[in-house]
């Protein structure tokens, strides 16, 4: 487990965040990417949040989540696909941190800059 | 088996007339011996004559060494007829007769003995190898405890119709087998094994028996669909010299069986729904069982300028036309035509791993009064027991019959009934199509760029750095286990039916190792490159397939997906722990315990290397991957096997 983080790519930026319409909390992607391992995110989504066409549906977390009133409520309380997950297992900083983590990742290139997609027809 | 010939009972072993059986016999001797006497009676039968005694309770007699020649040469014959080019197998001695013809007698070509380590391995590579090139090949497993390890690769082969012949070594005479060993290893009906998922089984009791039932077992799995067949050969029958009973012995012609088309009446009645479709949809998932099956569906689909949706089970529609469409098509139709689909439940209805309670749901995903239309070879050999015949659909129009087969009718019906007043509509359906496909194709990149430079490896940049190092090359992407998110088929621009072989057909873990060195032997021959991405968890069920693919000089690219886990059950074992409300005990992994394959971290490159493969690895760094792969290739175009170990993201 500590080999793989060796090699996870994003950079990591604790910080404090503001989330949402004005409400201000304190929350450290550093720990949400651990929160984010260890809670078992990265199985579908991927560790940097890409997604997958099979087992996300296509979905995408970072860059550029969801607002997170929609994000927690989705976690909370998905009876589609997704598990939920509730605060028994999941507490609301964590999911905080989670959320700081994937606002942390940079936006990667487009696929326009990169010639095996650019020049792939 | 009972011979014929009586004289062949006690011959029937050369080196068997056990010491094992000599003991018994000097037990039961003494208690006739030590019988009281008693006044005469009348006998209700005759006792036995001293000879019948003996040979009753007795040692068997040694046999002499009969002349003639040996019933495996004339088998050797009767395969050869057949033209089977490889016979991967792992040795065993209920078949030695056959194999020392096969080496001897019939020279080791067609079939060439190839030396596999796993009979799993062993039919998997037949698997492959008809994918990749049409043709069957055969192999030998031993009676019991050989066919249980074939069973899972039977299975698969069989949900994925494909052909594969199969001969089971068998002793059957309890009389005249070795003791011991090999009687553990026989059994009195060893098809029983697969007869579930077997399109025919036979045990021959003659030469001419087997004659006739290899021919016909060869027909048989050869008549789409397609499926695997099985023989129980008894052991002696292998061993016998041949007795030809008055009649000389003949090898039956083989004439392959016609593949079976739809009734014209229903032909007729699905073209005429179709053309009057407003959003007719196309759904294959076996359909195109060559090239030609390939040209069809694009005949069919243009004529129609309607979307299909390829399952992929086969490369059955190019990856490069526009009317090559995402699933989500069919909740919009009016009309959708399945063919050869192994699930069309699952086509139109979705289930829900979740729910409320955790439990699933089905719901719909097609409109009301959407009309459906199939036709499935798969109708005319479902069997009870295994459910790969899925839940059961309730269809408008149900051909039992072969879909490539029955295409050139249905579009020749389709011509006629697509009224003039509906060609312009037709048209112009095609053209929103088109702009939806290329705003799709953009989708498909941007979402590839994401994750591109990330560590471990996304599955999108491992798919184009294997692309960007082959495509010049004759490439046939010969098996993808593991699931990398199903880039190749949305990225790779795929047009030809051997370029994606599909997958596993039952989902058997352990099919993609072993049927890519099968497909890459096709492909060897037929001149083309062979790829595959490989994952972690498929290679360890039987990894001494890669010491066959050195032992014969198989090329084959392989490039590791190692995700380092069973990540299938990595989310199953997630979701229940959620469900339940409990946090998933993952003890020192990654992955929850009994999922993660790490610790220590398996260095696939080297038992690859130590089998004989060119292999680097582990590669973390997306920027070293492009030069590994093209150093693979180079190798792989000398002819020998690589292999490259990639730590990827899971999916």
């Amino acid at each position: 487990m500590s080999s793989m983080r060796v090699y996870f790519s994003s950079a990591v930026v604790a910080a404090s965040l503001i989330f949402g319409a004005g409400a201000a909390f304190a929350a450290s992607a550093e720990k949400g990417k651990a929160a984010f391992v260890s809670n078992g995110c990265w199985q579908c989504h991927g560790f940097d949040g890409q997604g997958s066409a099979i087992t996300s549906n296509g979905k995408v977390l970072a860059p550029d989540p969801m607002p997170y009133e929609t994000f927690e409520a989705f976690v909370r309380g998905t009876n589609r696909a997704m598990p939920p997950y509730r605060e028994a297992i999941l507490s609301k900083v964590d999911l905080e941190d989670i959320y700081a983590y994937l606002q942390s990742i940079p936006a990667g290139k487009s696929f326009k800059d990169i010639p095996m997609l650019s020049q792939h027809e | 088996m009972t011979p014929k010939d009586p004289g062949l009972k006690i011959d029937r072993r050369k080196f068997l007339a056990g010491a094992a059986v000599a003991g018994a016999a000097t037990t039961v001797m003494p208690h006739a011996e030590a019988a009281p006497s008693q006044p005469a009676a009348r006998p209700s039968a005759l006792p036995p004559s001293a000879r019948m005694v003996a040979a009753e309770t007795g040692t068997p007699e040694m046999p002499k060494n009969k002349q003639g020649k040996p019933g495996s040469d004339f088998m050797v014959d009767v395969i050869k007829t057949l033209d089977i080019k490889y016979l991967p197998c792992n040795a065993a001695s209920s078949f030695r007769a056959l194999h020392e013809s096969l080496i001897d007698y019939g020279g080791d070509k067609t079939p060439q003995f190839m030396t596999c380590l796993h009979e799993e391995s062993a039919v998997g590579m037949a698997h492959g190898y008809f994918k990749a090139s049409g043709k069957p090949l055969m192999t030998l497993v031993h009676g019991t405890v050989g066919l249980q390890h074939a069973s899972m690769a039977i299975y698969n082969a069989w949900c994925d119709r494909v052909p594969v012949i199969v001969v089971g070594g068998n002793d059957l005479d309890a009389a005249y087998r070795p003791p011991g060993v090999p009687t553990f290893h026989s059994a009195q009906d060893i098809n029983a094994l697969v007869r579930d998922f077997t399109k025919w089984d036979d045990t021959p009791v003659s030469p001419q028996h087997f004659a006739q039932s290899f021919v016909r077992m060869y027909r048989t799995a050869m008549t789409p669909p397609y499926g695997p067949v099985m023989m129980s050969l008894d052991a002696g029958l292998q061993q016998e010299p041949v007795h030809e009973m008055g009649e000389k012995l003949y090898i039956p012609r083989y004439v392959p069986n016609s593949a079976p088309a739809g009734d014209m009446g229903a032909v007729k009645e699905a073209a005429r729904m179709l053309a009057n479709a407003e959003r007719p949809v196309i759904v294959v998932d076996r359909a195109a069982r060559t090239q030609k099956g390939v040209d069809l569906l694009v005949e069919l689909a243009e004529l129609l300028q309607a979307p299909v949706v390829d399952q992929q089970g086969r490369m059955n529609f190019p990856k490069t036309h526009y009317l090559n469409r995402p699933a989500n098509v069919i909740s919009t139709a009016d009309v959708i035509i399945g063919m050869e689909l192994s699930d069309f439940w699952g086509v139109v209805n979705g289930y829900v791993d979740n729910g409320d309670h955790g439990i699933g749901f089905n719901e719909s995903k097609i409109k009301s009064g959407t009309k459906l239309i199939s036709i499935n070879s798969v109708e005319l050999i479902t069997k009870a027991n295994y459910q790969d015949f899925q839940r059961f659909q309730v269809v408008d129009v149900s051909m039992p019959a072969d879909a490539e087969a029955t295409l050139p009718a249905l579009i020749e019906a389709l011509k006629v009934a697509i009224p003039n007043d509906r060609k312009a509509a037709i048209a112009k359906r095609g053209e929103t199509i088109r702009k939806a496909s290329a705003e799709g194709r953009d989708n498909v990149r941007k979402a590839a760029a994401i994750a591109w430079d990330a560590s471990p490896i996304s599955t999108a940049r491992l798919t184009m750095e294997i692309f960007n190092a082959i495509k010049n090359e004759d490439w046939s992407l010969v098996a993808s286990e593991g699931n990398v998110s199903n880039w190749p088929n949305r990225l790779w621009p795929m047009d030809k039916h051997y370029q994606w072989l599909g997958r596993s057909g039952g989902y058997g873990v352990g099919y993609g190792a072993p049927a890519s060195v099968g497909a890459a032997l096709a492909n060897r021959d037929l001149g083309r490159f062979s790829v595959s991405i490989q994952s972690d968890g498929d290679l360890m069920y039987a990894p001494g397939v890669l010491w066959t693919a050195a032992k014969y000089k198989i090329p084959l690219l392989a490039v590791m997906h190692n995700n380092r886990g069973y990540h299938q059950e990595v989310m199953h074992i997630q979701r229940l722990a959620n469900f339940r409300d409990r946090v998933v005990n993952k003890a020192s992994d990654l992955s929850p315990i009994g999922t993660a394959i790490e610790g220590p971290d398996i260095e696939y490159h080297k038992l690859a290397e130590s089998m004989g493969w060119w292999a680097k690895g582990p590669i973390k760094d997306p920027a070293q991957l492009g030069a590994a792969i093209k150093e693979a290739v180079a190798v792989v175009k000398s002819g020998q096997p690589a292999l490259i170990n990639v730590w990827t993201q899971p999916r």
